[in-house]
């Protein structure tokens, strides 16, 4: 186990503008998803009720949708920026 | 009787705290400098430190209190579990990257890294305080309900072991040893919760023996139990002392009443079939009406009702969401709200943001966040198979929500009741821990850091940090003992509201609007903060539970601060720092 005390600072501590982009991209999409599920909810409860799929209502499916999507929407995240970090690295020679 | 103390949760229990603290004094030996004490050195691995996210996040009102809302009223309390989770899309995409970036030990960094203004700190650490006691308070409280049932300790012992237990691990390693106990905190849950609902779906769903041909369903014993608790405080259940004899306690509910096609049980099904499995049965709810008698005595009695459950699995049924289907604008708006506030609450909590100086660099921070939703993720889905495995154990305690998923375990065995109990405590304990070590940053770094005119030193800082726990610690032991009597979880949905009105917009401004100045931001994160605490003590919810004033004679129209407020906080940042702009 190392160390607690030594400070361990990387090199990459510059901001990206790509990646807060890429990242407010990635947050409107899920904004949208997000304030659907509260509206319908909220203005057509009833709707939450219909069964379209597999026996189970709406509210179920996109509930558990929500769930799912922010995982695999945090995974997709995660591997643009690894492409991001590699095309900047690529590009920035000796900027380190 | 429902209870009986367990020896084998007791022993659990204690193992699990002499792990935690052998951890703690491990790490001890190795953090001494500040950097130490308030981050970990920087040198948590990141996986390690996404599972601490889920350790750090899912507090006692996540586990006990989730499960037992769906356990009690259907989807309602899946609702707060799609919300919380929600949040994190906001911490992964716009905060974590620049929080890492900007700060050093503090939210308040962060918040100060480009005016290196007293203002903002002072704010920003009493900001912290303030959230950070409204969540402590209700995990010190659910910490001495847990004891009382489980292990047959009074209240008060539960509270004083739990806080002694976190005051020890924060003051020897600080948020290295936090971060190892929410750690192994965050995995057993995850797993632990993983391996009831297998056996949740292992067991299917069962039609309970009085509502099969020849049952007893038609009894009128069984259509109601009471509670009456007499004006010297002895409780009668069911017309008996409780606890006098085996028989004098509630009896155990929780039934499935019908099964689709005539069917008895279904036997082993899988995650979707269990759902809709259980949308086309019916479910024995029970709800309660309480009413005060002329002799001094109150008079509870739970009351059963068949609830279809394609009824269950949709939003409204719970006291806290029925505004869906209530028509008056109020009521929506306050369901918004709510909603509002839980997607931006948790990327504004102070403790869960010091989590990200705890790893190396932006890269790790970003990929612990993407650990920490899909574990917290996962427990969340879990969660909804929890609270309705529980709602059809036949194992619950219509008296008391927050004990479903214990008495769920219970339903599958001993050794998983005691398993699951210990690890409740635990919840507590990792927790409580993350929340002391982003208190006495805040009076450590922030607040004596503006009060004296010559830098701390590194030592005289950790000193001080570890002073602030032992009081903070205290403090929140003393509020745990004291708030006994109330139901004191929609404390957590405050801290929520206020860390999202008062800490949110600043750090949105300032990390994307370059005219935001040091006045905006000590003067947004203040209004913030007054702005929705005060919106909640004049709301109905406070009128009725805690002035037990009539609800319909507060001052705001709905409960929920959060679409006014933080809206708010933004109007602030905005309009002072126009103000205040320098030419």
């Amino acid at each position: 186990m190392p160390g607690f005390d030594q400070a361990t600072k990387s090199v990459d501590e510059a901001a990206s503008p790509r990646r807060t982009r890429l990242g407010l991209q990635l947050f409107c999409v899920y904004l949208a998803l997000y304030v659907g599920f509260v509206l319908l909810n909220a203005l057509a409860p009833e709707r939450m009720a219909i069964t379209p799929f597999a026996g189970v209502n709406l509210a179920v499916l996109y509930g558990l949708g929500l769930i799912v999507a922010a995982f695999v929407m945090a995974l997709l995240y995660e591997l643009l920026c690894r492409r991001i970090d590699r095309q900047d690295a690529g590009r920035g020679g000796d900027k380190s | 009787m429902i209870y009986e103390p367990s020896g084998i949760a007791v022993s659990v229990f204690l193992l699990f705290v002499a792990i935690t603290l052998a951890i703690s004094f491990r790490l001890g030996a190795k953090a001494k400098s500040s950097q130490g004490y308030f981050a970990a050195g920087g040198g948590i691995p990141w996986f390690v430190n996404g599972i601490a996210f889920a350790g750090d996040y899912l507090s006692a009102a996540s586990f006990l209190g989730i499960c037992g809302m769906i356990a009690f009223y259907g989807y309602d309390g899946f609702l707060y579990s799609i919300g919380y989770l929600a949040g994190w899309i906001v911490a992964l995409f716009v905060i974590a990257e620049p929080i890492r970036r900007l700060g050093k030990f503090t939210f308040a960094d962060a918040l100060d890294s480009k005016f290196h203004s007293r203002g903002i700190r002072l704010s920003a650490a009493v900001s912290t305080l303030v959230v950070s006691l409204f969540y402590l308070i209700p995990q010190m409280v659910g910490a001495g309900a847990l004891v009382k049932p489980l292990l047959g300790l009074p209240h008060w012992a539960g509270v004083s072991i739990v806080g002694a237990v976190v005051v020890l691990i924060v003051v020897t390693a600080g948020m290295a040893s936090t971060t190892y106990v929410q750690f192994l905190k965050g995995s057993l849950l995850v797993l632990f919760s993983g391996w009831l609902t297998v056996l949740i779906l292992q067991r299917g769903l069962v039609v309970d023996e009085r509502y099969r041909p020849g049952g007893s369903a038609s009894d009128p014993f069984a259509a109601t139990q009471t509670l009456r608790v007499t004006a010297d405080g002895k409780r009668i259940v069911n017309g008996l002392p409780q606890g006098e004899s085996k028989d004098a306690d509630f009896w155990r509910v929780g039934h499935v009443s019908k099964l689709p096609d005539g069917k008895l049980e279904t036997g082993p099904l899988g995650p979707l079939e269990f759902l809709s499995t259980l949308q086309q049965s019916e479910v024995v709810l029970w709800s309660s009406a309480t009413k005060a008698e002329p002799d001094g005595s109150t008079l509870t009695t739970y009351s059963q009702r068949v609830v279809p459950g394609a009824e269950i699995l949709r939003p409204g049924n719970s006291p806290t969401f029925k505004g869906v289907r209530s028509e008056r604008i109020q009521d929506k708006l306050n369901f918004l709200s709510l909603m509002l506030a839980l997607f931006c609450g948790t990327a504004s909590l102070p403790h869960i943001l010091i989590r990200y100086y705890t790893v190396k660099d932006q890269a790790a921070a970003r990929k612990s966040t993407v650990v920490g939703i899909a574990s917290i993720g996962f427990f969340y889905v879990l969660t909804l198979f929890l609270g309705l495995g529980a709602m059809t154990s036949g194992a619950i305690d219509v008296t008391n929500s927050n004990m479903a998923a214990p008495l769920l375990a219970r339903s599958m065995g001993e050794l998983l009741f005691a398993v699951i109990s210990a690890i409740a405590f635990t919840t507590v304990l990792g927790t409580v821990s993350g929340l002391i070590v982003a208190s006495s940053g805040a009076v450590a770094h922030d607040l004596a850091g503006s009060f004296v005119r010559t830098p701390l030193t590194d030592h005289e800082k950790i000193r001080i940090a570890k002073i602030a726990a032992v009081v903070v610690g205290a403090l929140a032991m003393a509020l745990g003992i004291l708030f006994e009597k109330m139901n004191v979880n929609f404390l957590v949905g405050w801290a929520f509201s206020v860390a999202a009105s008062a800490n949110l917009p600043s750090l949105i401004m300032l990390l994307f609007w370059k005219g935001t100045t040091r006045q905006g931001i000590t003067t947004a994160i203040l209004v913030g903060m007054i702005s929705s605490l005060t919106w909640i003590l004049l709301s109905e919810d406070t009128f009725r539970d805690i002035y037990g004033l009539a609800p319909a004679d507060a001052w705001v129209p709905f409960s929920q601060p959060g679409i006014v407020t933080i809206p708010l906080g933004f109007a602030t940042v905005i309009l002072v720092s126009l103000l205040t702009k320098e030419r």
